[in-house]
């Protein structure tokens, strides 16, 4: 069956570089420093990219997240919570607008 | 109660059928993953001894508990237990060898009735004793309930598996009930001074992963386990040694139920690092199974994998000499030691 998402897919992300490359390389090589301990722990790291994985809904990291965050030492309680925030922002995203129709409401009406 | 995978008539109960299965992980198309090619890129191969510092021996297959990962595919409908008399041949052998450590190991060890001879032999020829505890045996039968005070006596140094400090994950892999006994039996082993500053008594945890992904820092998990579970149960212990599950017997069963065979063998693969290579625990250790067969490691023994030693495969014609110039047996399985920070017996390797 075809499908637009196969999670075959995700083992094939390096081959972006076959068509370009010098960004590929660039790309990578920020991709590896970013998740690298810094200020952050590499574990939180891996918790806000699960959240914006939600966020993104992008499959291929909802899977590959996943099994980081579990390999960072998350359990389901704070995996399940990180989900949650990206849900009440992208909840509040929407809601906050509410002001600005509001706003828009009272300009129309008398 | 599940049972072990021979009482079940399972296909894996084979080891050869085992090793043909691993013998097919080459998941990633062309590229050589064959962990003899892994070595040669590290020149590792042949992979060879050090000195023999850890003379582990598998007291047998029966145990008191029946988890879902266990490479010993061990239970209580497991019969097979080694007798005093390859006992006596253990110490013979581990006398002679010069190892520091004979480590104590199972299924249950102290399920078997001649496993408090073999501790006090073992103590009088002045070994370093470990034992290999599953924690549950320690309150699964008032004639065990005195463990704590047996091990205390003996110095013996105690390694128990908790997989989480959260009896959902405990239990998923280890049985019902198995997280709220454990804490029971943590609590005698610290009452009697094991984990405790000053009392030189070492109670170590081991963690493995509740399913297939790769384990944690050991450093993390361990000051993890350490605040979870003296706010929660008041429990100490030494130190926490972080363990990769290997693809054999009931977790490979596992992997190949859940349909996540390929994707945890690529992801072993994947995680090949050659530091980690250069310290696996088969180069130090040698594994002595029921029957007194010897193993580069205890995942061999259950591989049926015997050491490439003619003249020297059983305890009983030990040969020191012949077993430092063997090349360590390795096949497919063996990435799981490799993988990431590595891993062994004592956890943690690169």
């Amino acid at each position: 069956m075809k499908t637009y998402y196969n999670p075959e897919d995700l083992k094939k992300f390096g081959n972006i570089a076959d068509f370009e490359p010098n960004l590929a390389k660039k790309f990578f090589d920020y991709y590896g420093d970013v998740f690298k301990e810094g200020a952050l722990t590499a574990r939180e790291k891996s918790l806000i990219a699960l959240a914006v994985a939600h966020a993104v809904q992008c499959p291929y990291c909802i899977d590959a997240y996943t099994s980081d965050a579990l390999e960072k030492g998350c359990d389901e309680a704070q995996m399940m919570e990180a989900v949650h925030v990206t849900a009440a922002i992208r909840g509040g995203a929407s809601l906050v607008h509410g002001v600005q129709m509001m706003n828009k409401y009272k300009e129309l009406s008398m | 109660m599940t049972k072990s995978l021979l009482a079940r008539h399972s296909a894996l109960s084979d080891t050869q059928r085992q090793l043909q299965i691993l013998s097919q992980a080459i998941p990633f198309g062309n590229e050589p993953h064959a962990f003899t090619t892994k070595l040669r890129e590290s020149s590792l191969f042949p992979l060879t001894p050090t000195q023999i510092e850890i003379f582990q021996v598998n007291v047998g297959k029966m145990c008191n508990q029946v988890c879902k990962h266990c490479h010993v595919d061990a239970g209580p409908d497991r019969k097979e237990i080694m007798t005093r008399q390859t006992m006596q041949q253990c110490i013979d052998a581990a006398n002679r060898s010069g190892a520091h450590t004979v480590d104590i190991t199972g299924g249950a060890p102290e399920m078997n009735p001649d496993f408090r001879w073999f501790v006090e032999e073992l103590s009088a020829s002045g070994k370093k004793i470990l034992v290999r505890c599953n924690l549950t045996i320690i309150v699964s039968n008032p004639k065990y309930h005195d463990l704590p005070e047996f091990f205390k006596a003996h110095n013996v140094e105690v390694v128990s598996s908790l997989p989480y400090f959260s009896a959902a994950r405990t239990d998923s892999q280890r049985g019902e009930g198995v997280f709220e006994r454990s804490i029971r039996a943590l609590k005698m082993l610290n009452a009697v001074g094991y984990g405790m500053p000053g009392t030189g008594l070492t109670l170590n945890l081991v963690y493995n992963p509740s399913g297939a992904f790769l384990p944690a820092d050991q450093a993390g998990l361990e000051h993890e386990f350490k605040q979870k579970l003296r706010k929660g149960w008041e429990i100490e212990f030494n130190n926490l040694f972080a363990i990769t599950n290997l693809p054999v017997s009931r977790f490979l069963d596992y992997l190949i139920e859940s349909g996540n065979y390929e994707g945890y063998m690529d992801k072993l693969i994947g995680a090949y690092n050659p530091a980690a290579a250069a310290n696996v625990m088969c180069r130090n250790t040698v594994s002595v199974s029921w029957d007194g067969y010897l193993y580069d490691c205890d995942f061999n023994q259950m591989l049926d994998l015997k050491v490439d030693a003619p003249g020297s495969q059983h305890v009983s014609e030990w040969n020191t000499e012949t077993l430092s110039q063997r090349s360590i047996v390795v096949n497919q399985h063996c990435f799981g030691c490799t993988a990431g920070a590595g891993s062994s017996c004592g956890g943690s390797v690169a």
